[in-house]
């Protein structure tokens, strides 16, 4: 659904805490295929850990920050509000990013886009080839952990990729909407791949889900 | 280890010797923009000679235990206690966003021990000034093939193959 796939974020409600009513919170949202589903080019292995360790301790931690957000706010201790910005960007960073992802691969990717996205890629980078070997250069040049991105800025009409550190989000910190990340922190391939990122690169063009990078710049071009 | 040492230390050597020759260009054409522009390079690369040429000291196979004598004094003055300290170290480590180390440093401005964390391959003296002692890398790359994401177990593990000889050997150095 493309609510689904455009939206970063799921939230389920969870029963009220006493009078303070229901509280609604992060949830990690199911993997659209198996674990084993990306074989050969990401294995079982790296996928399951990513998805039900990595990625749920980013949802769990932001909750737990946000939650100490609140009372924070409550209380009005800008203080205290401050100290916790690094937990919510980190931890809703991690939840955001690794949310698109799972989105952003699927065992029928590969190929290349068409229609208007392929047109956009080849007015903003002048081939596919192009934006190809930019994306993998921009994510194996990632010094430490981070994502190379597609993004679309709505400012210049046009695509754009980007490097984010961490877990720093990508329309957060630079204000371009994500449409396709690439998850470059070792834990993403290190298993499979060891020290050499250039290869889980190659890799992962074969599971790159064209259909939902086109869904999510059809939505944000409006 | 064989990993670590033959394939992520050594891309870090040959990339730091790329990048000195490229500044040495770039020095004698005076050239700032270049110099300016492989400043990263120079960094992360020589961060990652630096930071990894300690750790390799800082580890033994007849490592763990405890300090003994001035350094043991120093701890206890600056932390509290060994345990205070070794619990500081870890929770600095385990708590590093990302790529990183965590660092027991000596401030000679203060004449006291520091504990510290520095992001990618941050040299600590280089950035922060304090002379680095004990470093824990906690780059994935350092403990995933063995303990996947649960990087609390891999710190509760190097504290069996610490080398407080090679930690008290830098700390009598920098003393002076």
């Amino acid at each position: 659904m493309l609510c689904r796939a455009a939206c970063s974020t799921s939230r389920k409600l969870v029963p009220g805490l006493g009078a303070l009513g229901s509280r609604l919170k992060h949830s990690l949202p199911d993997l659209p295929y198996d674990y084993g589903a990306l074989e050969p080019h990401i294995n079982a292995q790296i996928m399951q850990l990513h998805h039900s360790k990595h990625h749920a301790a980013y949802v769990n931690n932001l909750n737990i920050a946000e939650e100490k957000y609140r009372e924070a706010l409550e209380k009005g201790d800008v203080t205290a509000q401050v100290a916790l910005q690094p937990a919510i960007k980190f931890n809703g960073g991690g939840h955001i990013n690794h949310s698109i992802f799972w989105t952003n691969l699927s065992p029928n990717g590969g190929g290349e886009p068409e229609g208007e996205l392929l047109e956009a890629i080849k007015r903003d980078f002048g081939s596919f080839k192009n934006f190809k070997e930019k994306l993998t250069t921009v994510s194996v040049g990632v010094q430490g952990s981070g994502w190379g991105w597609l993004g679309f800025s709505k400012e210049q009409g046009r695509l754009q990729i980007a490097a984010c550190s961490n877990q720093d989000p990508l329309q957060g910190t630079t204000g371009l909407i994500p449409l396709l990340g690439i998850d470059v922190w070792e834990h993403a391939y290190y298993l499979q791949y060891k020290n050499v990122r250039p290869d889980y690169l190659k890799a992962i063009w074969n599971v790159i889900s064209w259909e939902n990078v086109t869904a999510r710049y059809m939505a944000c071009k409006k | 280890m064989q990993l670590h040492h033959s394939k992520h230390h050594a891309a870090y050597v040959n990339n730091l010797n790329i990048a000195e020759e490229k500044y040495r260009e770039a020095l004698e054409k005076g050239d700032v923009t270049a110099q300016v522009a492989l400043q990263p390079a120079i960094k992360f690369n020589g961060g990652g000679h630096i930071n990894h040429s300690i750790f390799w000291t800082n580890l033994s196979p007849n490592g763990g235990g405890e300090p003994e004598g001035e350094l043991l004094e120093a701890i206890k003055r600056d932390f509290g206690s060994f345990k205070n300290f070794k619990e500081k170290l870890t929770t600095v480590s385990v708590g590093v966003q990302g790529s990183g180390w965590g660092w027991l440093g000596f401030s000679k401005e203060q004449g006291r021990l520091q504990i510290a964390a520095c992001s990618n391959q941050d040299p600590l003296q280089g950035t922060t000034g304090l002379i680095p002692l004990l470093g824990i890398d906690v780059w994935e790359h350092a403990y995933y093939l063995q303990y996947k994401n649960v990087r609390p177990d891999y710190l509760k593990a190097i504290w069996n193959v610490i080398s407080w000889e090679n930690v008290t050997a830098r700390y009598m150095a920098c003393k002076k």
